[in-house]
């Protein structure tokens, strides 16, 4: 296995620019991450990519490897490597900044547009809010908080890509989270946000968020939810 | 909003077609076999009002739900946005539904036997 | 072009509604149209009866009939998906679901074809 080399290509440049090849020695338990890693440190010093924890934490790594959305510190070579070689772009929909590093502003702008930040209820001097973990709504918010943020999901949307206006499915993932959660002070603000343009009724429930969701969240599933939130808003016409 | 409003016309009036479309498939396959003639529809349909009003709420309910998804259609693949593609969609539409009436009122319709 | 990252059943299943309600969409007024012609009288509409029992008329209205079949499938799938609850593992039930609604729709049609 150590003696074996992997062909990689690495897109260099930013909109327009080339892959390059390169010869790395396959070590066994090896991921993507440590594929670029070895590139920047032996054959390419000026390689820009980001990574932060290498433990599937802080979501910072994503790229597109062989065409797919993945997190690449937690994505083992040898899952990839069939017969063919390793062909590593930056994250789709995203603006690119240089080689294997997108522009995350428009990803978190449209976070914000889907209202996904909490707003207090109630102010530090107050006691916490008891909400027993078995609380149906709850266990709603637990399903879809583990969020990592890293744009695998956004970067897989069919629409994102189609319609501009879109926030996507992190951001409305969020929104779910928060227009579940009894502490926040503004549910009704949430419903109002994702029925914007672009917002939860502009998901067309191809699932493709669904499929590459690094940590195995259901966007999918959340934005159905918001969508009938919303519609039961509507008809109870609270949502104007 | 207006696209929570738009949702719900298109998946409401989705709701209203399944069974619609299923009926319609139905017909279409007992109609079909033993050949299709113009008198054997005609005298299926011309002055029964059950039909007409099975019709009648079909081509409204398509003259709903086919231009809103022309509409994301040429919003997402065309990049058509705006309110052309709207006033577009909204006249296709209007069409739909013209034709479509004038349609079940052709078949239905009492007076319009021959030569009428 | 199919993307990799498109490549699963939700996909399709979305390409095919889509492009099976363009078709649709643009057939409707002429067979709308063609319904009209009763009202000139019984013997117009039966001309263009006859005019669509030329085999490539037949075929196309054959590939219409399962059009129809497959927008109510793909449109059902949504539907259930949206509307009822379900979990990762339903996915593929559903989209198989689909399939085999068009299945049997195009069995129905050889049968009596």
């Amino acid at each position: 296995m150590t003696d074996e080399t992997l062909t990689v290509e690495i897109w260099r440049g930013k909109d327009t620019g080339r892959f390059e090849t390169y010869q790395v020695p396959h070590r066994k338990s090896q991921t993507i991450l440590d594929v670029v890693t070895w590139i920047q440190r032996n054959r390419e010093p000026a390689l820009a990519y980001r990574f932060a924890c290498r433990v599937g934490m802080c979501g910072s790594c994503a790229m597109t490897v062989n065409g797919r959305p993945r997190w690449t510190c937690r994505t083992h070579v040898s899952k990839i490597v069939g017969s063919g070689g390793v062909r590593i772009e930056p994250l789709r929909n995203l603006p690119r900044i240089k080689d294997l590093v997108t522009d995350m502003t428009p990803f978190f702008e449209k976070w914000q547009a889907a209202r996904g930040r909490f707003e207090p209820s109630a102010t530090r001097s107050e006691p916490m809010a008891s909400i027993p973990s078995d609380d149906p709504e709850r266990r709603i918010v637990d399903a879809g908080i583990e969020c990592i943020n890293c744009g695998v999901c956004h970067a897989a949307c069919d629409v994102v890509t189609w319609n501009p206006d879109y926030v996507g499915p992190a951001a409305l993932n969020r929104a779910w989270t928060l227009a579940n959660d009894q502490r926040d002070g503004d549910r009704a603000g949430v419903l109002k946000a994702v029925s914007e343009v672009g917002g939860c009724h502009a998901c067309h429930t191809h699932g493709s968020c669904v499929e590459h969701c690094p940590v195995g969240l259901n966007p999918t599933a959340g934005i159905a939810g918001l969508k009938r939130m919303t519609l039961s808003a509507l008809l109870k016409g609270s949502l104007s | 909003m207006i696209e929570a409003r738009l949702y719900l016309l298109q998946r409401g009036s989705a709701i209203l077609l399944a069974p619609l479309v299923l009926i319609h498939l139905g017909l279409i396959l007992y109609a079909i076999g033993d050949g299709l003639s113009a008198a054997e529809i005609l005298e299926r349909t011309r002055g029964n009002l059950g039909w007409a009003a099975f019709y009648g709420l079909f081509v409204l309910a398509v003259a709903v739900h086919a231009p809103i998804g022309l509409r994301n259609l040429a919003r997402e693949w065309l990049a058509w946005r705006g309110r052309s593609v709207d006033a577009t969609t909204l006249a296709f539409g209007l069409v739909l539904l013209a034709l479509g009436l004038r349609a079940v009122w052709a078949v239905i319709g009492v007076g319009a036997g021959d030569g009428a | 072009m199919i993307r990799r990252a498109q490549r699963h059943l939700g996909f399709f299943a979305a390409l095919g509604h889509r492009l099976s309600g363009l078709f649709l969409a643009l057939f409707l007024p002429a067979h709308f149209l063609v319904l009209g012609l009763a009202l000139e009288g019984d013997a117009a509409l039966e001309g263009a009866i006859r005019w669509s029992d030329q085999p490539l008329v037949k075929m196309a209205e054959w590939g219409l009939v399962v059009l129809l079949t497959l927008h109510l499938s793909f449109g059902l799938r949504v539907l259930v998906l949206e509307f009822m609850p379900w979990r990762d593992s339903r996915k593929a039930m559903i989209g198989l679901g689909a399939a085999a609604s068009l299945v049997v729709g195009l069995l129905f049609l050889f049968n009596l074809g």
